[in-house]
């Protein structure tokens, strides 16, 4: 049967290493975002690499005005649909401090802008009751912290979002993979000193390895798991006096 | 963020370099940078990849495969995209990179500035022989680059001092599927070896030499001969990793010297042929990620070196040293070269090769600066791609033609902003 994976954010660094793995598995590929030449030049690599096929989508997180249009064509294409969302956006939470205008744009980026999306398509991946969804939050959504809390605001409501999805389309066989990465070694983080660092690579591998088995929610690196069971259970009084 | 603070090595771990280094996605981010040398894996064993106190820019994410035209055979890549995944990707539809070198991981940026070559080198000749076209940043200028010119040879195995390689087409060659079938056989001795090696016929000939092995044995070893075929076997599992540094009695002489008479033995005496799949065949070692951890903290030196057919006895010379000295690790290989070479610098000429790896310690170093010495009195060549002790006036005899290429790289980098650690240990840019 013909699969196809949609990608929305395919330039982000994490994306780029599992368009590569999916497009070498021989998968129709649609990379959607906002940098057409780039999405090219990736649809291009995947082609020669093994995809079906390979198209690029205009895609923005902050205007939802054609993707009707966007989901109009994926009705087009038979077979089994699959979802990865890597959108996302992460100032410093000092500059939001000073601007708070662009709570909405980080909110938009990692919430409102990929969950209207996939509102959009679920009803699409109920009719053919099969594909994967998977949507990448972050370790910083499972606790507020002084260091980045409206990304984790953010990337905390996509969580709560692809959870009420899988409790959804789980019923209609469509698997919901939530991914909740550490700090990747990707050009949004080079030259960061960040704590249990991973590459794109390996995080990619756990994100296909995580489909394959249908976990729901995926930490990568694994030991994350452990670390924020840990940082949630710290009682309130103490964890607000607290920099971490 | 740019540019990073950090400490890098070539493969061999023995030099490394405290400097900056950025690692751009995309062609805009690399324009944005000010012009500094390129490297890609960082496989060259010495210090080819480095410089010391200045900048690098880390081409490995420039790595997208932009267009093939089946009807010219003709691969159109970014510098940083590897000789193993184009392989993957092409040898299932029946096509393969003219050469390939030992390891997959080296990216055709890499392959370019080292003019490479492989197990096929008497049939097909280098790397460069292959490449239709090359485009070099020059500070902000784009330059397209094409066969025939000087440009183009003192771009091939020219150490990326011409301009940071961006992009290059090279031609693929058919090949029938993605498994190899591979014949083993025994050599027992120097001139066995070198006789299996003359009368080879197949496509792909290399000779594993056990440089441990001495008297009547001295230079025995397994020829392997390889045909592209198609089948299906059992694909290879993932890489394995090397998990922490070696201890220094990993590869103690004992040690080496049992290892080697197993891999030896493990071949019938009347030799035997398998089907592999074709990354063990042309890339045996990144089965391990990490090999190089294997000879410890301090890092590891690969002799190689090149002479004329008729020095080979230079060769066993320096086989009979290197047995007596119990310093050989597993990793020796002997080949046969045919004369094709793309550029002034580029290592092959006709002949023999030798390539060791060598632990790094003072005897050891000791030991391959005589064998260079040798290898420079047999009028033979050192290879840059592994090279980290060699003097630049040795270099400078080996290389006739390093005033060609200083010309070319005197015009298209004339402030010296490529220079890397290889190029000023060498002098290759002033020597005379």
């Amino acid at each position: 049967m013909n699969s196809s994976w949609i990608i929305l954010g395919a330039t982000s660094g994490i994306a780029r290493a599992v368009i590569r793995k999916l497009a070498a598995q021989g998968h129709g590929m649609f990379l959607a975002g906002r940098n057409m030449a780039e999405l090219e030049a990736i649809a291009a690599d995947c082609r020669l690499r093994g995809a079906r096929m390979a198209e690029v989508m205009a895609f923005d997180a902050r205007d939802h005005s054609n993707y009707g249009d966007l989901i109009a064509r994926l009705r087009d294409e038979e077979g089994e649909l699959n979802c990865a969302v890597f959108t996302g956006s992460m100032p410093e939470q000092e500059a939001i401090d000073t601007d708070p205008s662009m709570i909405e744009g980080v909110l938009a980026d990692s919430l409102t802008g990929p969950a209207t999306f996939l509102t959009m398509l679920a009803p699409l991946m109920e009719e053919r009751g099969c594909g994967a969804i998977a949507g990448v939050g972050s370790v910083a959504g499972d606790r507020g912290r002084l260091g980045n809390y409206v990304y984790g605001a953010a990337k905390s409501g996509f969580a709560t979002y692809l959870s009420g999805l899988r409790n959804r389309l789980g019923r209609s066989g469509v698997h919901v993979m939530t991914i909740k990465p550490g700090p990747v070694d990707t050009p949004m983080t080079y030259g960061m000193e960040l704590p249990l660092m991973t590459t794109p690579d390996a995080v990619a591998d756990d994100i296909l390895n995580g489909l394959h088995r249908k976990t729901n929610v995926l930490y990568t690196r694994k030991i994350w798991r452990l670390v924020m069971g840990i940082i949630r259970v710290i009682p309130e009084p103490i964890f607000k006096k607290m920099s971490i | 963020m740019d540019w990073k603070e950090t400490e890098y090595a070539g493969w061999g771990r023995a030099l490394r370099a405290k400097g900056t280094v950025a690692r751009p996605d995309t062609r805009r981010a690399l324009g944005a940078l000010e012009p500094a040398p390129a490297f890609g894996m960082r496989r060259s064993y010495g210090d080819a990849a480095l410089n010391s106190h200045g900048r690098a820019v880390d081409m490995s994410g420039l790595d997208r495969l932009i267009a093939f035209d089946p009807d010219t055979a003709e691969l159109h890549a970014e510098a940083g995209a590897r000789i193993g995944d184009i392989a993957s990707a092409f040898a299932p539809r029946g096509w393969l990179p003219a050469v390939m070198p030992g390891t997959g991981f080296a990216t055709l940026g890499g392959c370019i500035g080292q003019d490479v070559h492989g197990k096929n080198h008497h049939h097909m000749g280098s790397f460069g022989q292959h490449v239709t076209e090359i485009t070099l940043l020059q500070k902000t200028r784009e330059i397209t680059v094409t066969p025939g010119s000087a440009l183009f040879k003192a771009t091939l195995g020219g150490l990326g001092q011409t301009g940071t390689i961006l992009r290059a087409k090279i031609r693929l060659i058919p090949c029938k599927g993605d498994v190899m079938v591979v014949t083993e056989r025994r050599a027992p001795d120097w001139d066995s070896h070198l006789a299996l090696l003359d009368a080879s016929t197949a496509s792909y000939t290399v000779g594993w030499i056990d440089a441990t092995a001495t008297g009547d044995s001295l230079g025995r070893g397994i020829i392997e001969e390889g045909e592209s075929a198609a089948g299906i076997v059992k694909p290879r599992k993932g890489a394995r990793k090397v998990p922490f540094n070696a201890p220094h009695f990993a590869l103690a002489a004992p040690v080496v010297r049992a290892f080697n008479w197993a891999y030896y033995h493990r071949v019938p005496a009347h030799g035997r042929s398998l089907v592999r799949p074709l990354q063990d065949f042309f890339f045996p070692l990144d089965k391990i990620h990490d090999w190089n951890k294997l000879y410890g903290q301090r890092g590891f030196h690969q002799f190689q070196c090149v002479v004329p057919l008729e020095q080979a006895d230079t060769l066993r010379e320096m086989l009979v040293e290197i047995a007596a000295s119990g310093l050989a690790s597993p990793l020796a290989v002997l080949k046969r070269m045919g004369p094709g070479r793309a550029g002034y610098l580029s290592f092959p000429m006709e002949g023999y090769t030798l390539a060791i790896d060598f632990p790094n310690r003072p005897a050891a170093r000791a030991l391959i600066q005589r064998l260079e010495a040798r290898a420079a009195a047999a009028g033979g060549r050192l290879y840059f791609a592994k090279d980290s002790l060699a003097q630049g006036a040795q270099i400078a005899a080996m290389y006739p033609e390093l005033p060609d290429w200083q010309t070319e790289v005197a015009k298209a980098d004339p402030a010296g902003a490529l220079e890397t650690d290889m190029t000023r240990r060498l002098k290759l840019r002033s020597a005379t």
